[in-house]
């Protein structure tokens, strides 16, 4: 078992990397969308309902499944890359969304009105009030879809957007353990790594609510 | 509009408007077809203290609120320092009027230093001169900038955070400073105490004031004039002096159970 992972490390490093890549990009995509769709949420109440319910929906699409309908899309469908990277950030969507939007309207409405009060202009409350109050909640979205993401991402393999997936698929088609654990014991540690990191700076971001 | 500015501008200013802060004519509030304030009438002259008393409901904060535009008039127009809030730039108005509420609303993520010289600093004041005004303002309210101004305001008391609020609401040198129930939330030997010290602080900076409560006691002490709202109307409104003389009996009704629970007491 040991002997094998030595043996194919240059290989595990490549596919870790392209798990990185990945998830890290699909990741930067969600954050920017999904961080001002909750704030936006947070503002139009209209608009609350349909997007979350839609970013809810993504959700229940099983990710093969997913993978199969992005497939037929000009661009997106060119690259098995692209495509990976589209739906690993359409998953990630929904728990940045919802930390972004709840984070907001948790805040001490004492707060709120104390600084419209004090004169505090939309931006300036959105920059010092709202997002460093909602900052922990919005991380805690952020590790939570991360730590899925990693996961989703080896299925990303069946269509050939490489990643650890690649060695758990070939595992399986060969009726290979070795090769399994190749992929899924890398893909566990770095779930394990990101959970521990960012919850480390979820904690250092965390403030008391009340004033 | 033009025509509106003209005339307070114009050749026949009013001397008596000198003298005048904020100033209510016929003022109605409603919310959802409901009637919040109904035809609210009365001036508060500069360096006056008006207690705004009256039961829960009866308009004192919506009447605070329409001072800051918060709140806009359903119709009548409020007139601070000679403009019409609806006239005003909300940022520019609330910026020269200090507001304090009942639960602080201090900026849990701010130390207190960060609190107090938040006007200041959306003021873009220079940096020594916001540090020198934070000293100044944490010593006047007995909480020296060495020993709390890097603490948070969890860290702090009710009455420790209340005196922080009121610090933070006089930053920028406001000529006005709204309070809606600023003691409320107090227990009774915390309030005296915090009552106390508004009034002396209140000798020296001679603000103008407007203070919501719905204690008599508080209103008597603090007020150099009180006004007194039920369901949305006015119904008095008299210098601390006249005030307790009034025959008026919806003064007589609200006053009655607090001079009943004085006599409760033993002597």
């Amino acid at each position: 078992m040991f002997d094998f992972f030595v043996k194919n490390r240059a290989q595990i490093v490549t596919l870790t990397a392209e798990h990185i890549w990945l998830v890290a990009t699909a990741m930067l995509i969600a954050i920017v969308a999904g961080v001002p769709l909750g704030i936006l949420i947070s503002r139009r109440d209209w608009l609350r309902k349909p997007v979350l319910g839609s970013v809810n929906v993504i959700q229940t699409i099983p990710s093969l499944a997913l993978f199969g309908f992005l497939l037929p899309l000009p661009w997106l469908g060119a690259r098995a890359e692209r495509l990976a990277i589209a739906a690993l950030a359409a998953y990630a969507l929904l728990p940045i969304v919802r930390n972004t939007y709840t984070g907001i309207l948790g805040i001490d409405p004492a707060v709120r009105e104390a600084a419209v009060g004090m004169g505090l202009n939309s931006r300036q409350m959105l920059w010092k009030v709202e997002l460093p109050l909602t900052a922990p909640f919005i991380f805690s979205g952020i590790r939570i879809a991360t730590v899925t993401a990693i996961g989703v991402a080896t299925i990303a393999a069946a269509v050939g957007a490489g990643g650890l997936g690649e060695f758990i698929f070939r595992g399986v088609a060969m009726v290979n353990n070795q090769l399994i654990l190749a992929g899924a014991v890398p893909a566990a540690a770095l779930a394990i790594l990101a959970d521990l990191g960012l919850g480390f700076i979820e904690r250092r971001l965390h403030h008391p609510r009340v004033g | 509009m033009n025509e509106v500015v003209q005339l307070r501008e114009g050749p026949q200013p009013a001397p008596a408007q000198q003298h005048v802060e904020i100033a209510f004519h016929n003022v109605s509030y409603r919310s959802n077809g409901e009637a919040i304030l109904e035809d609210v009438s009365f001036v508060v002259e500069k360096g006056e203290t008006l207690t705004l008393l009256g039961r829960s409901g009866a308009g004192k904060t919506t009447a605070l609120k329409l001072m800051n535009r918060l709140y806009e008039p359903t119709s009548g127009e409020v007139i601070v320092q000679g403009r019409s809030t609806t006239e005003w730039d909300p940022i520019q108005l609330r910026r020269r009027i200090g507001y304090v509420i009942q639960e602080s609303g201090l900026f849990p993520h701010y130390t207190i230093r960060e609190n107090v010289a938040l006007v200041p600093s959306l003021e873009r004041w220079p940096r020594e001169k916001i540090e020198v005004r934070v000293e100044q303002l944490l010593s006047m309210i007995g909480m020296p900038l060495h020993e709390f101004g890097s603490r948070y305001p969890h860290e702090l008391s009710g009455g420790q955070r209340q005196r922080v609020g009121v610090a933070r609401a006089l930053a920028a040198d406001p000529p006005i400073l709204l309070m809606d129930e600023p003691f409320g939330a107090l227990d009774p030997i915390t309030r005296s105490e915090l009552q106390h010290e508004f009034l002396n602080l209140q000798q020296q900076l001679g603000k103008t004031v407007v203070l919501v409560t719905h204690d008599l006691r508080e209103a008597l002490l603090l007020g150099t004039c009180i006004a007194l709202l039920e369901h949305g109307k006015l119904t008095l409104i008299a210098k601390r002096e006249e005030f307790m003389a009034s025959s008026d009996h919806s003064v007589q009704a609200f006053v009655k159970p607090f001079l009943e629970a004085e006599q409760l007491l033993p002597r």
